[in-house]
């Protein structure tokens, strides 16, 4: 404390990416956040404008509108949408905290729907080839004192998760390891970006051309010819390069990004990546771990799985979890123009779905909590203003290395706005006495 | 008319990631967002300047987007596009029984529309979803 009305709060949790930087310093002066120390460029945006473009009444449409609602009336009218639904979707869980993840899993239980979250169009993929395959990863604290050598594949650190490769990969001053001068780093991309300019070895591949590289490598790495020369667009020259140094390591990790999970093959792609690090293990350890985009999409699988035994996609419809990506996954459901109302926490799910997918949530009764005007929230027909998780709001974040961060409440919401914990249990409880429950 | 042919790659970008903490309407959102990076060879193709407007269209929708050449060194017939709206009017929902919708490497037509405007996000919400 340096002033009665400044404060200088310390080991704050980012709730930006998967990397979960728990070493912010946050300034407060007349209840405003003035300085983020620490902060990648990203998080100073999020904690120093985390005022801009909110609203803080409940909305309800009426007459095609959307008009300011008491939250009794909010409660009332998101209660009544999903428990008279035959089939509704509850999208999102990746922006709150694993409690409101608790309560959505009940909710969407209690309604007979499909709780899914946004893992669904990030690292869906990785989590199918995990459960084909298998999976040898650590903690990021690991690879810090540890690794030798550290691929980045299809990630763009860079922009998407800042600070990841000076706090825990090549940068980082580890026990065991000085930090650049004794790791080294590959990047395997489609574009020379900022990430690739750092390393070591840069891989430039063809779009689509992932899984090809990939089995070709797993040759490289068992020690087969190639018979081709050129394969997704990388020589066999380089992918022999690349297999000499991936198998001469003590300590070496892929982080691979969506650039393998949304490109043609998916969850094949990390079929094949999974078992390379299978392969490599033989000769010496490697670890795989995906690059986590939302700050708590770990904690939505982690929450799902430990209470239904699913880590994203689950129907709960039949009375008991049934999971089947490409079937009970929310852009496959909404394809199918199958549910019949949804709830969304928030996510923003009209700017990053398909067009096509987003144009039917728009059309369908729709629930929406997030702490800012969105697009979701502007075809709404229910929305709830709720505090932001992290500054406005305490609670459990899973990090992408699946390690628990509890985040602090720094500041109070604008007034009368309620946490998602809140808003959700006020549903859960108005649903439960609508059905007798 | 003059068009390229490209791969489009969605993805995130630093100004993308700034914007949307700014605010989905924000200035800043919509300048970081409503772009599409290309090589500076189909820049020159294309004949367009630094952040003149061009249509991009592929089998599921177009849209207006501003042009630049890319600062991550793109090889000719690949475009970048960050992720949001304006990606999405553009990207394929198929998810072959992953889940997973095709976010990259989607072949896209792109060309000049120097006289035409870049919608902005109330725009694209009000044009394309449904009046409730």
């Amino acid at each position: 404390m340096t002033a009665l009305s400044e404060k200088i709060i310390s080991d704050v949790v980012c709730t930006i990416c998967g990397t979960g930087c728990d070493d912010l310093q946050i300034r407060i002066k007349d209840g405003k956040i003035i300085e983020a120390k620490n902060a990648c460029a990203v998080s100073i945006s999020k904690f120093l404008e985390q005022h801009a473009q909110r609203y803080s009444s409940p909305m309800i449409r009426r007459d095609g509108e959307l008009k300011c609602a008491s939250f009794d009336e909010a409660v009332c009218k998101a209660a009544t949408i999903l428990s008279e639904s035959r089939y509704p979707i509850l999208l999102g869980w990746s922006l709150t905290s694993a409690e409101a993840t608790c309560i959505g899993v009940e909710l969407a239980e209690l309604v007979g729907g499909v709780v899914d979250n946004n893992t669904g169009f990030c690292h869906g993929p990785g989590l199918i080839g995990a459960q084909d395959i298998g999976v040898s990863t650590c903690t990021l604290g690991e690879v810090r004192h540890r690794a030798d050598v550290v691929v980045y594949w299809g990630a763009n650190p860079i922009h998407a998760h800042p600070r990841h490769i000076a706090r825990y990969t090549v940068l980082s001053k580890g026990r065991f390891r000085e930090g650049r001068k004794e790791r080294k780093m590959i990047v395997v991309d489609v574009r020379k970006t900022d990430t690739a300019r750092m390393a070591d070895l840069f891989i430039q591949i063809e779009p689509n051309g992932d899984y090809e590289l990939l089995s070709a490598l797993r040759m490289a790495v068992k020690g087969e010819e190639l018979e081709q020369q050129v394969i997704a667009g990388v020589s066999s020259e380089r992918i022999e390069e690349l297999a000499d140094l991936l198998v001469r390591c003590e300590f070496g990790i892929i982080f691979y990004g969506v650039g393998l999970t949304m490109s043609r093959g998916k969850s094949r792609n990390l079929d094949a990546a999974l078992s390379l690090v299978r392969d490599l293990n033989r000769s010496t350890k490697f670890l795989i771990m995906p690059m986590r985009g939302h700050f708590n999409v770990c904690g939505a699988n982690e929450v799902t799985s430990w209470i239904t035994g699913y880590p994203y996609a689950v129907d709960l419809s039949r009375g008991y979890p049934f999971y089947n990506p490409g079937e009970t996954s929310a852009v496959d459901i909404l394809s199918r123009r199958e549910c019949d109302a949804a709830l969304v926490v928030s996510s923003d799910p009209v700017s990053h779905l398909p067009y096509s997918v987003a144009k039917y949530l728009s059309e369908i009764p729709l629930v929406t909590m997030d702490p800012h005007v969105t697009a979701t929230t502007m075809v709404s027909d229910v929305a709830f203003p709720t505090a932001i998780m992290g500054i406005e709001a305490s609670g459990s974040l899973y990090r992408m290395d699946g390690v628990v961060l509890e985040c602090k409440k720094l500041l109070d919401p604008p007034q009368s706005v309620k946490s998602d914990v809140d808003v959700l249990r006020a549903i859960l409880d108005r649903v439960k006495s609508l059905k007798g429950a | 008319m003059t068009l390229v042919k490209v791969r489009l790659v969605s993805g995130r970008s630093i100004g993308q990631g700034k914007g949307k903490e700014l605010g989905k309407f924000s200035q800043q959102y919509f300048q970081s967002v409503a772009i599409c990076e290309l090589s500076s060879d189909d820049m020159n193709i294309l004949a367009v300047p630094e952040g003149g407007n061009v249509r991009v269209k592929t089998d599921f929708g177009d849209v207006v987007v501003k042009a630049y050449t890319s600062k991550q060194s793109l090889p000719k017939g690949i475009a970048f596009m960050p992720y949001g709206p304006w990606a999405n009017r553009l990207t394929d929902p198929e998810t072959h029984g992953s889940g997973m919708p095709s976010l990259k490497g989607i072949e896209a037509e792109v060309s000049p529309a120097l006289k035409e405007e870049v919608p902005t996000l109330e725009t694209l919400v009000k044009n394309l979803y449904s009046e409730k």
